[in-house]
């Protein structure tokens, strides 16, 4: 008896399969990460602590009403203005001797911050404002911190702070790390964040 | 004196169809590789708002969803039209927020939970009144590092 080869599997409807698999993956794909404004929430404080004396020209007190209006400094003002007033307060440096801020660009407005180690943001909101006013306003506040790190960056290192922010996080980066993270908090400290968020009145 | 053969015909001929499964395979593995499946099913009116300084949310297994908005329409009849917070499949009580991070948390390696991010993707209408029941119960839970997710844009386009 003739040995009989083995007989060849069809392989016509391979296309078809991958074709449904295909088109099952292209209808389930999401491709794009989330995106998003980065925030530290502060831990839950002792209630005896006694919350340190600050003075009220290092405040700047952003008030946003239950009509999503914007007060600033007991001023009311547009979205786009508030940008701009964050940085001339923060970038003041209107204090004096140990006080001063040798790279502030400011006014040195003697009634406005001392210098961007001290000067705070405060947040407040009512319990009926609107999210996308609060996203916006906390864009605004973060956009204008960012705006003098890139500065300073710009001005030390010649790059700019999201840019090695960016690298820094990068698993790939193959540079000196160490020297990047000193940077970075060389820059960090220049004007740190301090953003403070009450809790929203009710009315 | 014919030297040039004229051609046999004039039809095209026929085009090897004997690639197209690899090819089709090739797109096949780029979309298993780039697929996320959508974990949740909103049940929740969830236009995010726009802003422009933003930061990426890589490693997405180190990140917990809080969802929260108007019910959908096909809920407004049993659910109401008042925002609601939705954690994994189902709506939820701000109570409930404590116990989610824990249970997110317990599914994780243990050296991985400092990394933890708690994403919060909140309908542009909702008022800040739930939001900061939401930050609040965060906070109480010690889950402190969040991220509001938004779209990419100009905050101008928010109003």
């Amino acid at each position: 008896m003739a040995k009989r080869s083995a007989p060849e599997v069809n392989a016509g409807s391979m296309a078809d399969i991958a074709f449904l698999l295909l088109i099952f993956f292209l209808v389930t794909t999401t491709i794009e990460t989330d995106r998003g404004i980065s925030r530290k929430l502060p831990p839950i404080q002792d209630e005896n602590v006694v919350p340190p004396v600050i003075k009220q020209k290092n405040i700047f007190t952003v008030i946003v009403d239950r009509n999503n209006r914007l007060l600033v400094e007991d001023e009311i003002m547009e979205l786009g203005n508030l940008r701009k007033a964050a940085i001339a307060f923060l970038d003041n440096g209107g204090g004096a001797g140990e006080d001063g801020c040798s790279y502030c660009k400011g006014a040195k407005d003697p009634s406005a911050s001392d210098n961007p180690k001290k000067a705070i943001i405060s947040l407040v909101n009512d319990r009926k404002t609107e999210y996308r006013t609060y996203i916006s306003v906390q864009n605004e506040l973060v956009a204008a911190y960012n705006e003098l790190r890139d500065r300073e960056s710009q001005r030390l290192f010649g790059m700019d702070y999201l840019d090695m922010e960016a690298k820094y996080n990068d698993p790939n980066f193959r540079g000196n790390k160490e020297k990047l993270e000193k940077q970075l908090n060389q820059v960090k400290e220049m004007y740190p964040q301090l953003l403070s968020e009450a809790e929203p009145k009710s009315s | 004196m014919s030297k040039f053969k004229k051609k046999k015909s004039g039809a095209l001929p026929e085009i090897s169809t004997a690639s197209l499964p690899d090819i089709v395979f090739m797109l096949l593995f780029f979309f298993m590789v780039a697929t996320v499946m959508r974990q949740n099913t909103l049940m929740i009116q969830n236009k995010l708002p726009f802003a422009d300084q933003v930061e990426k949310l890589d490693r997405k297994e180190l990140v917990s969803y809080i969802y929260a908005g108007k019910p959908s329409e096909r809920y407004q009849q049993k659910f109401g039209t008042e925002a609601r917070i939705q954690l994994n499949d189902k709506f939820s009580e701000v109570k409930d927020i404590q116990n989610f991070i824990y249970a997110e948390r317990e599914s994780k390696r243990e050296e991985l939970i400092p990394y933890l991010t708690t994403a919060l993707k909140v309908d542009v209408e909702t008022n800040m009144g739930l939001v900061s029941d939401i930050k609040q119960e965060l906070r109480k839970a010690e889950a402190l590092k969040i991220n509001y997710t938004t779209r990419i844009g100009e905050v101008a386009k928010n109003n």
